[in-house]
């Protein structure tokens, strides 16, 4: 589209009008502490635990199957969904439909500044994106703490802290909490507070399945916690069959927990999928979204393809528990490999869920702190539907040794080994963006390196892993444990510190301190890697993943990777410590614009107001054109705002390249 | 694939102008010196120590294998490593006289080093398929376990079948030629081929011969077989590998590769020994089922129905004819 034709397409926007967030229109408008919030969650979540406890306690008795089965399933799965529904009800996610089948009019939602409107169900996606960002450090926190517990237990090859049992469920429920809180650490908090305002939207598609994506993904992180009332559960994350069947009841809460997740994951993936399809800005065509944006679009393409997967494979496992079906039994005509594959169908393409909004940040934060345009957009973007494409084929390299049929497995490696070719795209972007560039090692810049380091450890160790002769000696060792950790914790994680500390000045109008932000990146960089490295060679040497008893040769490597691991985790108190003080003890304002970024979300006042832009901003151009002697304006942002690279932040005001309107 | 055919990332990115350094033969002459001494010193001194060792023909296969994939992944990580090192040094903002990036339509793509990335990459992946998939093949199976079918079998005439019976928390093998004995350690002979066939009888387990570099998994019905041929006596490690309960990882117990003439010796004795105890175990078959008729904790075998009374016991027919371990 030429520059002119956009002007004449420029369309007038009406004023916006709030979405419609549910509720009476009999209540308070501006709800007080007799409306819903945090609180009612909280109760209702309990009694709807009891009276589902109570509900399926009296379906069963009386059955005898139920009573010889050992254990009750029943009134806890009808349990920990009552909670679940009572959470989502005392929150307010279903006053709309509820308002609706009442033939009543739902409430509009309502701006609101207050510091309450965190504890609550709320249409602005800005909110539900702080909302995700504590409740993904809440989930990370946690995990990481079971971490310790476990590189604890592992300092001695037969003195035991824990019994085998509680080891066992802190295995499962630290790998368990890491990858449902993976699924959403990027896509929650960044994807829901920055892909609206990098399209130039007002708010994204679905306000309402936004706003209920993070309270059904908090209802899953109690729902999982609750596990250890239960007694744990022996699996693992990955919920094998026959053991799952066997399992007790803290099972139920791993695959109610997982089915809660996974409801939670399609609706943000769907959510944010419609918002980049259809809410781009005028002039915002698909060569010029941000190359984050396709990340996010990429992965939510698999999150909501993938997780149905993983939904009816645990409602399969919920009805073998309950209703005693047999869909895992092999003696009584099922199979424990229709778990494993539904499972590593979802499975595999969830690696990927995890591993594309990382490449995503590290792409879209290298120009602006290299002062160079992205390197090869187009195959960055290509590289990431491609991962996405190929992650669904990918999925029996995890059975290579399980007894599948073996014509597969050449067929599989093919498919895994291909994968690497989009994957291996991300460098490519990155080592041409860094050639000839101006680095600025700001702590954001520090991790998009890290990322580069840890990924490419975790991608070439990945090729050991998807060749079968070589995956005979590693497969279910300490060397997967270490390549996934490499991938996810050096990837991923490592990519979402990254963009919190370049995006939290914006989200939060505050500057994190610096010095501490290098203290807990040199920390984390340098014991994240030596609490893994030696895995790979722990795994080398013999010692199978989740045990909690070794050979005693290995003892030296392991109390090595154990000390390491305990400072990773207290650098992560740094982090906590960065974030107390510098947003709430010590406020600093931060710049309008501190990293000099062309981005349309750091054209924004800050705070960002409840509608995002005034005016719908026409896109001119991509927002990577830095180290050009004439840039082209990047947005027009209405008032003769132009946005162009080389001038101060937060808009500058450029000559209009475009011909005068008639 | 030697060192000097893997490209090393980006190279020759745009062309350097004339007054500036080469910065592109710079990082290839660093990362080719630097992959030469590595290469070479991994193969050599690291590789011989590479797990799981040369006690079977597959062992030794699978730690060529692995080395070989070394030689590939070192190059790449220096590349990669000396290429982020050269441009962190170079173009750090702090150092004096870098010069302003230029941006524009040369610093957006180029088709040479986008082409020529995607080729690289495309060829050494293919290759390592390639690679892999004969090794798989030819080395029937890696050690691997292939299923009640497999399709990769060893041609040797002799091969000694030893099942693998993991239950909560323990594995016992049964030899099958040697009256259904069962033991509850792995006593094999050296230069023979075994199949073991593994099988669980409740949860899925791993079957893993650390040394032996042979892993399958133990499915509940399943009759998953792996082969291997004996190169060297030792000891030998078993390990569960598949999560399998509380007490994982106490499911370990040590095997033999003993000499032909001893194993003879030993399993004739065993045979003998164990005659009694033998007679009382479920009769020999390649799968077992849990009995559904009783709570007692017996086991059919898979041939058998066990909701009748059919007494038809015996290896199910259609399997390779079992051969004495001579």
């Amino acid at each position: 589209m030429t520059l002119a034709a956009e002007r004449e397409t420029e369309v007038v926007y009406p004023d916006p009008t709030p979405p419609v967030l549910g509720g009476f229109q009999g209540l308070p408008a501006r709800p007080g502490w007799f409306s819903q919030h945090l609180g009612t969650a909280a109760i209702l979540a309990v009694g709807g635990y009891l009276l589902g406890h109570w509900i399926g306690n009296v379906m069963t008795s009386g059955y005898d199957n139920v009573a010889a089965s050992g254990i009750n399933a029943v009134p806890v799965t009808a349990g920990l969904l009552g909670g679940v529904l009572g959470w989502l009800l005392g929150i307010g996610a279903l006053n709309y439909p509820l308002a609706k089948m009442a033939g009543m009019e739902p409430r509009p939602d309502y701006e609101s500044t207050s510091w309450t409107r965190y504890f609550r169900y709320t249409a602005d996606h800005k909110v539900v994106g702080m909302q995700y960002v504590i409740g993904v450090l809440g989930f990370l926190f946690t995990g990481g703490l079971l971490a310790m517990a476990i590189r604890t237990e592992l300092l001695s090859p037969t003195s035991h802290l824990f019994g085998p049992g509680t080891y066992i469920s802190i295995v499962s429920e630290h790998g368990t909490v890491m990858m449902m809180m993976a699924t959403s650490v990027i896509v929650g908090p960044l994807g829901n507070w920055l892909v609206p305002l990098m399209i130039g939207a007002r708010r994204t598609a679905f306000p309402r399945v936004e706003a209920f994506s993070f309270w059904i993904f908090t209802a899953g992180y109690l729902v999982i916690l609750s596990a250890l009332f239960y007694g744990g559960f022996p699996t693992g994350w990955t919920g094998y069959a026959p053991l799952q069947t066997q399992a007790p009841q803290g099972m139920m809460s791993y695959l109610v927990g997982f089915a809660v997740i996974g409801v939670g994951m399609m609706a943000a993936g769907f959510n944010l999928a419609v918002t980049i399809i259809n809410y781009r800005a005028p002039g915002m065509t698909w060569s010029r979204i941000p190359i984050f944006v396709w990340s996010i679009l990429a992965t939510c393409a698999l999150l909501t393809l993938a997780t149905p997967t993983l939904v009816a494979a645990g409602l399969f496992g919920i009805l073998d528990h309950t209703a005693q079906t047999a869909f895992y039994v092999t003696e009584h005509g099922g199979s424990s490999f229709l778990w494993q594959n539904l499972f590593w169908f979802f499975g595999h393409p969830e690696v990927y869920i995890m591993a594309l909004p990382g490449f995503g940040i590290v792409a879209e934060l290298l120009p602006v702190f290299t002062r160079k345009p992205l390197f090869a957009y187009k195959v960055a973007a290509a590289g990431m539907i491609g991962v996405a494409l190929l992650s669904f084929f990918v999925w029996q390299h995890h059975l290579f040794q399980s007894g599948i049929n073996p014509d597969m497995r050449p067929l599989f490696m093919l498919t895994t080994e291909l994968i690497s070719i989009p994957t291996g795209f991300i460098f490519l972007v990155g080592m041409g963006t860094l050639y000839k560039a101006k680095i600025r090692f700001e702590v954001p810049m520090l991790f998009c390196l890290a990322v580069f380091f840890n990924f490419l450890i975790g991608g070439v160790t990945g090729v050991f892993l998807s060749d079968v002769p070589v995956n005979v000696t590693v497969h279910g060792s300490f060397f997967v444990l270490a390549h996934f950790h490499y991938t996810i914790m050096g990837g991923l994680i490592f990519a979402f510190f990254g963009g919190l500390y370049y995006w939290l000045p914006k989200m939060t109008g505050k500057t994190m301190n610096k010095k501490l932000g290098k203290i807990h990146f040199w920390l984390m960089f340098i014991f994240f890697n030596l609490t893994f490295f030696p895995m790979f060679l722990i795994g080398l040497l013999g010692q199978p993943r989740r045990v909690f008893e070794y050979a005693h040769n290995l003892q030296a490597l392991n109390d090595f990777a154990s000390v390491s691991s305990f400072v990773l985790g207290a650098s992560f108190l740094v982090f906590v410590a960065n974030f107390v003080w510098s947003i709430f003890i010590k406020p600093t304002p931060s710049p309008a614009n501190p990293w000099d970024s062309l981005g349309l979300e750091w054209q924004t006042p800050t705070p960002v107001p409840y509608y995002n832009f005034a005016r719908i901003p026409v896109v001119l151009n991509d927002p990577y054109h830095y180290g050009e002697e004439n840039p082209p304006a990047i947005a027009d942002l209405g008032d003769g705002i132009l946005v162009a690279a080389g001038a101060s932040s937060p808009a500058s005001v450029a000559e209009d390249p475009r011909p005068p309107a008639e | 694939m030697s060192t000097d055919n893997t490209e090393p990332a980006g190279q020759d990115a745009p062309a350097a102008q004339a007054d500036q350094p080469r910065h592109m033969w710079r990082i290839v002459a660093i990362w080719f010196i630097l992959a030469a001494i590595l290469d070479p010193l991994f193969y050599f001194l690291v590789g011989p120590h590479v797990p799981p060792g040369t006690m079977t023909d597959n062992a030794s296969d699978n730690q060529f294998d692995f080395n070989i994939l070394l030689v590939i992944a070192v190059p790449v990580l220096i590349a990669v490593w000396v290429y982020l090192g050269y441009c962190i040094v170079m173009w750090r903002s702090t150092r004096k006289g870098v010069p302003d990036p230029v941006g524009g339509p040369q610093a957006r793509s180029h088709l040479k080093v986008q082409v020529g990335w995607i080729v690289t990459t495309t060829i050494m992946v293919l290759g390592l398929f390639l690679f892999g998939t004969v090794r798989l093949i030819t080395g029937n199976g890696s050690g691997g376990g292939e299923g009640p079918n497999p399709i990769w079998t060893p041609t040797s005439a002799t091969v000694l079948p030893v099942q693998v019976i993991g239950q909560q928390w323990k594995f016992t093998y049964r030899y099958p030629t040697f009256g259904g004995m069962e033991t509850s350690q792995l006593i094999i002979p050296d230069h023979t081929t075994i199949a073991f066939h593994v099988t669980s009888l409740d949860v899925i387990h791993s079957f893993w011969a650390y040394q032996l570099s042979v892993k399958a998994d133990a499915n509940p019905q399943q009759d998953n077989v792996a082969y291997t041929e004996t190169k060297e006596t030792g000891n030998v490690t078993v390990r569960c590998s598949e999560l399998c309960g509380i007490w994982h990882g106490a499911m370990f117990n040590y095997g033999k590769v003993v000499s032909k003439s001893d194993f003879e010796t030993w399993a004739k004795k065993t045979e003998a020994l164990t005659a009694a105890n033998t007679k009382l175990l479920p009769p020999f078959a390649w799968t077992y089922v849990p009995d559904a008729n009783n709570a007692d904790g017996g086991y059919y075998p898979d041939n058998v129905d066990p909701y009748s009374n059919a007494e038809v016991y015996g290896a199910t027919p259609g399997k390779p004819t079992p051969v004495n371990g001579q």
